[in-house]
């Protein structure tokens, strides 16, 4: 999957097609790496707008038919610090 | 908010003076300009980067971070509640004080950065060089003009450092940061050895008081303890001395390796004597130049801003009685004060459970309230993350107890085992390869039996989510080590460090234990303690009696089974 940070206020995003999302869950996966490479290096060219900052690629796996990150890292990241579960996107805290 | 009944108190501390205030308003001014101009697409990411960095702003795991100063840890309620409405405003309605003695906001969006800054600036704050390769935050004891143990308060030094240091010409492109720190006593409360470069306030054999000057000391990939450079530097020499040291630093540092770049790498692979004669060297030419003299007219207009209150006289210096809780809490979290009647109150933000180091916006304003009441308006935060109300009545001491129970910052743990310092960790770091709250937590509240712990006496933990050991692992009497192994959180023990003036590197046991097996792990590592120490002897002691060996016997028995 691939992910990057809105740039007016931090935010961590999802690829889905052209555009991003705020849930990992609504996010694209890609099914190998070279539809990966094509949508980081689209990811990269759009930088340039502004929009969006840092992104890069990370691996997930499928769990109990549901999508997880490999590593802990990238669950962390899309959920929000574990020591305080009312902040973050599993709080439902959302920048629209 | 505060208290209605509650007048807001000023304390003696460093105030700007109209070149301060229009610096820092400049400052801020420019980087909104900056901020512009990046969401403006004018500056790239790459461009603008060092630039948010110098003024402490950070791109975490989740969002922005925003790192402010607080310099030699020193508060005034006032500014505390400046920062409680800055967490309620513009972050989730808490703060984490670090062990830099600064405050972190974790959740700061780019575009309110310069509205936080402008509110920072009107209570006399900033988050500049809290980042990037320059001098960062200038650290002092925590018990500064309130303990008997000092020479003198090393707080106008620091002030001094402090000024000097700001956006210093020759030091704002170094290779690497660079930490001070300034004790004034025996006793170091501020971790000296282990700063980039450290002045001990001393007084020589004709009773002459000067600094001693300490270089080389860190934490990070490659721990070392500082090397003494000079014995005695005069006070009109000491900012002299200080530039040569850095100007050797910059001068001769490795740039071609970021594990190289720091101060004691250069000092160790030269070797000290030859760091000293180097020094030595630029220092009689920065003298001969004569430009850099501190003039005593200057450093007494400095220490006139930190004056002690007016004491009270006549006061019982007995303590009050109040019920056992209060007396455990005493014993652990009140310290002796140089004036009859008063004492030192220490508030762990450590209750078995709890984030180390966090406050919500609700804390703050009532510590703040506390500060008014019974603190002359001043709290220091310390490196251990927590905070020092530094002048306090004895007979108010009850008051303060109960008002910190409410809180839910009462622990009796100062020094003990579930005093915990943790770095913010894979929760919040982009740096981190494992959580580290989670583990204090988890360990605190296995020994949070409060006759346990003073069972156990001092014992320091001490934990980091990276090599980077911003929770200072390295110096923990048990350090904890996050690693990540293929994607899962690992715990690395070290053991027999210190930070105080007995300082050491911890030395590291073995592979790492599974999050689930680190706090049982410790556990039998303390056992062992309870089991072989001598009258007196604190685990520390222990520990350098008998070595690593029955420790890790110990550590790995269960994981082994």
């Amino acid at each position: 999957m691939l992910t990057a940070n809105r740039l007016r206020d931090g935010d961590v995003l999802y690829r889905k097609g052209s555009g991003w999302v705020l849930m990992l869950a609504d996010a694209d996966v890609y099914p190998d790496q070279a539809s990966a490479d094509a949508a980081l290096a689209a990811a990269t060219a759009e930088t340039v707008r502004n929009e969006i900052i840092a992104p890069y690629l990370f691996e997930v796996r499928e769990v109990n038919g549901k999508i997880v990150p490999v590593k802990e890292r990238e669950i962390i990241r899309a959920a929000g610090p574990t020591v305080h579960p009312h902040t973050g996107k599993q709080a439902g805290q959302i920048n629209a | 908010m505060l208290n209605t009944l509650v007048k807001q108190v000023d304390p003696n501390m460093y105030r700007y003076d109209e070149f301060d205030a229009q610096f820092v308003g400049e400052r801020v001014e420019q980087f909104a300009g900056q901020v512009a101009r990046r969401l403006s697409g004018e500056l790239t990411e790459d461009q603008f980067k060092p630039l948010r960095l110098m003024n402490g702003l950070y791109l975490q795991l989740h969002a922005y971070m925003l790192r402010v100063a607080v310099p030699y840890g020193t508060l005034s309620s006032k500014q505390m509640r400046k920062l409680a409405h800055i967490a309620r405003t513009y972050d989730k309605d808490f703060g984490h004080f670090t062990t830099r003695t600064n405050l972190q906001f974790n959740w700061i969006k780019l575009v309110d950065v310069p509205a936080i800054l402008r509110e920072l600036a009107d209570v006399e704050m900033h988050c500049i060089q809290t980042s990037g390769n320059c001098v960062r935050n200038v650290t002092a004891d925590q018990f500064a003009g309130a303990t008997d143990e000092e020479i003198e308060d090393p707080r106008p030094l620091a002030e001094i450092i402090r000024q000097w240091s700001s956006l210093h010409p020759e030091f704002v492109f170094l290779a690497r940061k660079f930490k001070i720190a300034v004790g004034a006593c025996e006793k170091d409360r501020a971790a000296l050895l282990y700063h980039d470069m450290a002045v001990q306030i001393v007084k020589n054999a004709q009773g002459r008081i000067g600094y001693k000057v300490m270089a080389g000391g860190g934490m990070g990939r490659t721990p070392y303890i500082a090397h003494v450079m000079s014995e005695f530097v005069e006070r009109e020499d000491i900012l002299a001395y200080l530039e040569a040291v850095l100007r050797v630093y910059n001068q001769d540092s490795r740039r071609d390796n970021i594990h190289k770049q720091r101060i004691k790498i250069l000092i160790n692979a030269i070797g000290p004597e030859e760091m000293r004669k180097r020094v030595a060297r630029e220092f009689d030419e920065i003298k001969r130049a004569g430009t850099l003299q501190l003039p005593q007219d200057e450093l007494d207009r400095i220490t006139a801003y930190f004056a002690p209150p007016k004491f009270e006289t006549g006061l019982s210096d007995e303590m009050p009685e109040a019920g056992t809780d209060f007396a455990n809490w005493v014993k652990t979290n009140v310290s002796k004060h140089r004036a009859p009647g008063y004492a030192i109150a220490t508030i762990t933000l450590k209750t078995p459970g709890q984030v180390p180091g966090d406050a919500t916006s609700a804390q703050m304003d009532i510590i703040a309230d506390l500060m008014d009441q019974f603190s002359v308006g001043e709290v220091r935060v310390t490196h251990e993350q927590n905070l020092v109300l530094p002048h306090v009545r004895k007979k108010d001491l009850p008051a303060i107890y109960a008002k910190l129970k409410e809180l839910d910052f009462a622990a009796p743990n100062a020094g003990l085992i579930t005093d915990i310092i943790a770095c913010p960790g894979l929760d919040y770091c982009d740096l981190a390869n494992a959580r580290s709250i989670p583990i204090a937590q988890t360990i605190a509240k296995k020994f949070e039996n409060l006759d346990r712990q003073h069972q156990i006496g001092e014992l320091k933990i001490k934990i980091s989510g990276c090599i980077n050991a911003c929770g200072h692992h390295h110096a923990g009497h048990i350090g904890i080590l996050g690693v990540d192994k293929k994607g899962v959180e690992f715990y690395q023990l070290v053991l027999g460090g210190s930070g105080a003036e007995d300082a050491s590197i911890g030395e590291i046991m073995g592979p790492g234990f599974g999050e689930h097996e680190i706090a049982d792990a410790v556990e039998r590592v303390v056992n062992v303690y309870i089991a072989q120490r001598k009258d007196g002897e604190r685990f520390l002691d222990t520990y350098r009696r008998l070595g690593m060996a029955p420790f890790k016997d110990a550590a790995y028995e269960k994981a082994a089974a």
